[in-house]
């Protein structure tokens, strides 16, 4: 199979929706790859003995093997390999950092572009699901074991799903009216389409799992109520608690923090206003601050509710920016600005107390920090003022107290994330496991269903073990 | 599931309904409230959790038709569901025996008012209640005041019924009289809470309000619903709805409040909502 390079073709190419028309819409921007483009990208996989690119997937798919019937044009076949190891391709697909994981581990890479193992990984799951062919996954007899999983977000999902399959039965307790997590509230519909999330959660639902939504654990119920009823939980309640900057300022009219500037648009569907009765305000000079893919987000969600302008403020240089590289490339085509090197100091309002600009510092980098990367410096004197009537705040969120506050014997660390054994998620306290960012802080999609994954294995030990 | 099995109109637009809600029955505590989305193009908005009954399993609800939101509840009958109820989220009140409390609410305000001043009382406290509103009609839980209350002092707007004035102009005067008094609860209009803050501010009575800024979740998530209490950013949903009086910022909350003014106007103008609207007080 392997060929030299010169017959090898090139990456191929994501046909997109131009900037000029998506900035009008919430519909996705890559439109997919067609059979034929994918079966040419397939055929530039080596096929390594020894394949690095499952060393960069934090669940090891097995790349070579699905790429080879991608090649063949045996797409199911494809997608159902790809799901022994990931049971949501259609969204990592799309979500995965890929250019630092599965992509960037390629050897293709050295001398030419990786294989475009997430497009290929998109357009399986995609056509599994188009063409009605995704299985309903077996579910083994019952055995009689109930299991609480708190948060319906990837982690949630994904260990449920796995759960459910090893007969246990499986109850998502999600304080939010709709089940997903971050998928539904905070990535836009642009970069997941609605339609996809939706077919992986019934795929959950169809396997008996029930997702009971307004259930807020620590006020609904506490988990040491849930675990009266159940005999093991999983908690995988995300990292979901806004970070501000703490400058004067900060509590301006038209001053969002990411997470409800895109909950309003994202869950609650602002953008169609008022057919959905939830407002959201969105000005004409917008800043963001931030880097990562929530910034990238919000700056692009920004867009599409009409802003003129929309600027992109960041305290480091464009090197040390976490977003996916496709994001700050899409913005880029969407005409986001950056203002790079910059950090805001202060929020300046008018009297009626709305917004009207940001006092900002530049900054040279220092030496690396702690995270490895340069430490930004203020730049003295270097002061000016951006006019903006929206700004939206995406520089991190932190662990929700919730759960740890009402249940007192579950170990945190420092920061409030909860203390769980890396390989099982084994908590503290007995029967009781944790994944996902309420463990990692925030991470990804792809490492919270891992996450959800191995604890599901060891929550099936643990019940097993139970028995004898 | 969240079925409303009572429904009275006990003022002009003012609604109390029982709903069902076995969990949230059991667990709420006074001052805690709920969060509710009414039909798919529904936002998210808070209600106080005025009493419960665990054995019924179901919870109270009081409140205004003041806009798109609270008009579709209002619309709902016997029988029909809520489609979202999220809850008891919020602090319960931090309850003791202080000695003497003043209990007063103005106009829907009365609602949380009920709770708190229920759980004041059993933990062995006098209560006075002051009870405001616009007009006489617009009176409500006069009653369930008085059987918590040792006395009740009821005041309008316009002078229709009880004293002719402002729940602090009774407040003022209960200060000046010398009545001695160990603790004030105070809910209602952002205005009021203001005033009666100002009121007992120089006489150093603790003072509490209840605050009511724009939510979405309710539980920590979005940070809609920060405040500025003793010059720090708090989460109403989280950290209170309670605050000590004295610390809040109120000119900040009623900024915050109006921030959506001109698209509620624009929500109320395009739904098709109330047989009663313009009626609306
Ligand atoms: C805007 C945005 C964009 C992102 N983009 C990417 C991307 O492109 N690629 C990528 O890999 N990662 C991305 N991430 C990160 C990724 O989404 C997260 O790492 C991942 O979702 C974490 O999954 P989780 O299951 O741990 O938690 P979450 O997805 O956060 O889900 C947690 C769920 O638990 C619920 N919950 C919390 N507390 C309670 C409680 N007490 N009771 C009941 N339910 C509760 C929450 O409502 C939520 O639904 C992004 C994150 C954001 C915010
Ligand atoms: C903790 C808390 C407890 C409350 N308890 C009660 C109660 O027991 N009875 C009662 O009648 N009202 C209560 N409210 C107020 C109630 O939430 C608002 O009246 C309701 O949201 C108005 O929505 P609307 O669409 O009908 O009106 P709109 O036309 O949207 O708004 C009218 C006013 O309500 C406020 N408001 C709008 N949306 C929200 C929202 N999502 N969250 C909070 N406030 C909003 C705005 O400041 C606005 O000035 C409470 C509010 C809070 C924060
Ligand atoms: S799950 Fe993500 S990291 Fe793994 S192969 Fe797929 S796209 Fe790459
Ligand atoms: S490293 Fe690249 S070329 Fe080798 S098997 Fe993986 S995807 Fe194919
Ligand atoms: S309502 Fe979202 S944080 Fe309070």
């Amino acid at each position: 199979m392997s060929k030299t390079k010169k017959e090898r073709p090139p990456r191929q190419a994501m046909p997109e929706q131009p900037p000029e028309e998506r900035i009008h819409n919430f519909n996705e921007v890559p439109l997919g790859y067609d059979e034929e483009t994918a079966r040419l990208e397939a055929s530039r996989c080596l096929q390594c003995k020894k394949p690095q690119c499952v060393l960069g997937c934090p669940v090891a798919v097995q790349i070579p093997q699905f790429i080879a019937l991608v090649a063949e044009g045996k797409f199911v076949e494809a997608a159902q390999k790809i799901k022994e190891d990931n049971v949501f391709p259609a969204i990592c697909g799309r979500v995965c950092p890929q250019e630092t994981q599965c992509e960037m581990k390629c050897v293709l890479g050295k001398k030419d572009d990786p294989v475009a193992v997430g497009r290929l990984e998109r357009f399986v799951a995609d056509y599994e699901r188009e063409h009605g062919e995704v299985e309903a996954g077996e579910v083994a007899e019952p055995t009689g074991k109930k299991v609480a999983v708190i948060g319906s977000g990837p982690g949630g999902l994904a260990c449920a799903a796995d759960l459910a399959k090893l007969g246990h039965e499986v109850t998502i307790f999600e304080l939010f009216h709709e089940p997903g997590g971050v998928l539904r509230y905070g990535i836009p519909p642009f970069r997941l389409p609605r339609e996809v999330l939706d077919a992986e959660i019934d795929y959950v639902r169809n396997l008996g799992v029930e997702i009971r939504t307004s259930f807020v654990v620590g006020r609904t119920a506490t988990l040491d109520e849930l675990m009266e009823e159940h005999d093991a939980a999983f908690i995988a309640s995300g990292a979901g608690l806004p970070r501000f900057l703490g400058i004067p300022g900060e509590n301006l009219l038209g001053v969002y923090s990411a997470n409800e500037f895109l909950t309003r648009v994202n869950l609650m569907h602002a953008n169609e206003f008022p057919t959905y009765h939830t407002p959201v305000y969105c000005g004409d000079e917008v800043i963001v601050l931030g880097a990562g893919n929530v910034t990238m987000d919000s700056a692009r969600t920004a867009k599409r509710l009409g802003a003129e302008n929309v600027t992109v403020v960041y305290r480091r240089s464009r090197a040390e920016m976490p977003a996916r590289a496709e994001e700050v490339h899409h913005a880029e085509d969407e005409g986001i600005n950056f203002e790079l090197l910059t950090t805001p100091v202060e929020f300046l309002g008018n009297e009626d107390g709305w917004l009207t600009g940001a006092r900002c510092i530049r900054m040279e980098l220092g030496e690396p920090d702690e995270s490895g990367r340069r430490r930004p410096i203020p730049i003295e004197g270097s002061e000016f003022e951006l006019p903006c009537d929206t700004a939206i705040i995406a520089i991190g969120t932190s662990a929700h107290p919730l759960i740890k506050d009402t249940t007192p014997d579950l170990g945190v660390n420092k920061w409030g994330y909860i203390n769980a054994d890396p390989e099982t998620g084994a908590t503290d306290k007995p029967g009781v496991f944790a994944g996902g960012d309420i463990v990692t802080g925030s991470a990804t999609v792809i490492e919270a269903m891992g996450a959800g994954r191995r604890a599901a294995a060891a929550i099936h030990e643990y019940l097993t073990r139970q028995e004898d | 599931m969240n079925e409303i099995v009572s429904r009275e109109e006990i003022a002009p637009r003012t609604f109390e309904y029982h709903v069902r809600a076995p969990e949230i029955a059991r667990r709420r505590k006074a001052g805690q409230f709920v969060v509710l989305r009414v039909d798919e193009h529904g936002e998210r908005f808070p209600l106080t959790i005025v009493s419960s009954d665990p054995d019924e399993g179901t919870i109270e609800l009081i409140f205004q038709a003041v806009g798109v939101s609270t008009e579709i509840l209002a619309e709902m009958q016997v029988g029909d569901e809520i489609l979202d109820l999220a809850g008891p989220l919020g602090k319960p009140t931090h309850i003791e025996n202080f000695g003497t409390c003043v209990v007063m609410g103005g106009g829907y305000g009365m609602a949380p008012v009920v709770p708190i001043a229920q759980a004041l009382k059993d933990a062995g406290n006098t209560l006075i209640g002051i009870n405001g509103a616009r007009s006489k009609e617009n009176v409500i839980l006069e009653d369930r005041l008085r059987e918590i209350c040792e006395r009740v002092e009821v005041c309008t707007d316009d002078g229709t019924y009880g004293h002719h004035g402002f729940v602090t102009e009774v407040l003022a005067e209960l200060i000046e009289t010398g009545e001695q008094i160990d603790f004030v609860l105070a809910v209602g209009p952002t205005p009021m809470m203001r005033a009666v803050a100002e009121l007992t501010r120089p006489y150093g009575i603790n003072t509490v309000v209840s605050l009511n800024p724009i939510m979405v979740d309710g539980t920590g998530m979005c940070g809609g619903c920060r405040v500025e209490v003793g010059g720090e950013t708090k989460f109403a949903c989280v950290d209170g709805p309670e605050f000590d009086a004295h610390l809040v910022d109120f000119d900040v909350l009623m900024k915050r409040q109006g921030m959506y003014k001109r698209q509620e106007a624009e929500c109320e103008r395009v739904t098709p909502v109330s047989q009663k609207r313009g009626k609306r007080p």
